[in-house]
């Protein structure tokens, strides 16, 4: 990107979460379910003395793209780490579930899930681990009517149980500064040591599990640019395409071979891991 | 985290929700909602304790010296700094009075 295209785009990743989802969907169709003024918020936040926000952290959006019903869920990254409790992921769990019944009932709806996540909200465990559960099942359900595009522009990138729903996705686009992986380079670091993951080295990190990485080794199907014209261009492209005949979770033989091959006795290079994905994924 | 209350004189009721910010560090999120003539209420819940002098002093500097709708204010502070704060009540006001002017051109 120039520095004209740089100055004229306007930037995704600086929407907040309700925008985005606004940004995606055609201009006036946009309508929140379970709004922030519904006050569905977290119980298990308040009694541990932590400050709640009024949509939990997820945005439930119901509209059209191109004129077709579709429902986009956006995570906010700001809140607690767009860390997914009870509420917030019963939101999308609930929504995903319901744009399944509509197919079943003769309405063709759609989902883009928007992934700004560290993953389960460590102080709802097992609440948090039992809805992003039910939400790869309700994934798995719809994707077989319609498309669900999963998309992380970052800055926050996609984490824990929420990368195993980015995995199940029909598609996945990322930009270059998301970051896609099952371990955050904190814990990584804790449980490998120093030595073997460097947290604080930003580049080693990106080029490792960054948006252009992730691409290059066909974990993700588009990455793109920081634009919302961009973005919603890729995001028509893939509902226009339609259910993909093989979803990239049903290759997973395949990129556990690919796994297998890595030689772990030395520090693998990023280079190496595309090539390596490349040719066991071709 | 602490609950802090406050009661303000006001306008006119104001004529829809807002809602500004979000529960991010350093942030906060500003949910307002219409609320009977006269009176306006606000409700903060901060993750900091013991600023009440701060907030009793930032609020009434908004609410107290300027005839403003009447609404009913709800707070999700994350450790915002005064300014911040401030800045996010007007922006809130400030989105009221935008939405009022469209309200009267269409």
């Amino acid at each position: 990107m120039n520095v004209d295209d740089l100055l004229q785009r306007a930037s995704f990743i600086e929407l907040d979460a309700r925008s985005r989802a606004r940004a995606l969907l055609d201009a006036g169709s946009m309508r929140e379910l379970i709004g922030p003024f519904d006050r569905v918020t977290s119980p298990w936040l308040a009694m541990q003395g932590i400050v709640t926000q009024s949509d939990d952290g997820v945005v439930v959006a119901k509209g059209t793209v191109d004129g077709h019903p579709t429902v986009v869920l956006s995570m906010v990254g700001e809140f607690q780490g767009g860390s997914l409790g009870e509420v917030g992921g019963a939101k999308i769990a609930g929504a995903l579930e319901l744009a399944a019944e509509d197919n079943r009932n003769g309405t063709p709806t759609r989902a883009a899930i928007l992934f700004e996540t560290g993953g389960v909200r460590l102080q709802e465990a097992n609440l948090g681990l039992a809805a992003i559960a039910e939400i790869h099942a309700a994934i798995v359900d719809l994707r077989r009517y319609q498309p669900v595009v999963g998309i992380s522009a970052g800055t926050v990138g996609c984490f824990g149980g929420m990368s195993i729903a980015a995995g199940l996705c029909s598609y996945l686009i990322v930009t270059r500064e998301a970051r896609l992986g099952l371990n955050g380079p904190a814990v990584i670091e804790q449980e490998a040591g120093v030595e073997e993951y460097e947290s604080r080295d930003r580049p080693f990190i990106w080029s490792f599990t960054g948006g252009e990485q992730r691409y290059e080794s066909g974990l993700v199907d588009a990455c793109v640019e920081d634009d919302v014209a961009q973005i919603r261009q890729t995001l028509g492209g893939y509902f226009r395409q339609g259910v993909p005949p093989i979803h990239r979770s049903d290759r997973q033989e395949d990129f556990l071979a690919c796994m297998a091959q890595i030689d772990t006795t030395r520090q693998a290079t990023p280079e190496q891991i595309r090539q390596l994905y490349r040719k066991g994924l071709s | 985290m602490e609950k802090i209350e406050y009661d303000y004189p006001a306008g006119a009721p104001a004529a829809q929700r807002v809602l500004t910010g979000v529960v991010g560090s350093g942030d906060l999120e500003v949910l307002l909602e219409p609320h009977d003539a006269g009176r306006t209420t606000v409700a903060v819940n901060t993750s900091v304790d013991g600023m009440k002098q701060v907030w009793s002093a930032l609020l009434a500097r908004v609410f107290a010296s300027a005839e403003l709708p009447a609404c009913k204010i709800e707070i999700n502070d994350f450790g915002a700094t005064p300014g911040v704060v401030r800045i996010r009540i007007e922006q809130a006001l400030e989105a009221l009075r935008e939405q009022a002017v469209e309200g009267q051109r269409s």
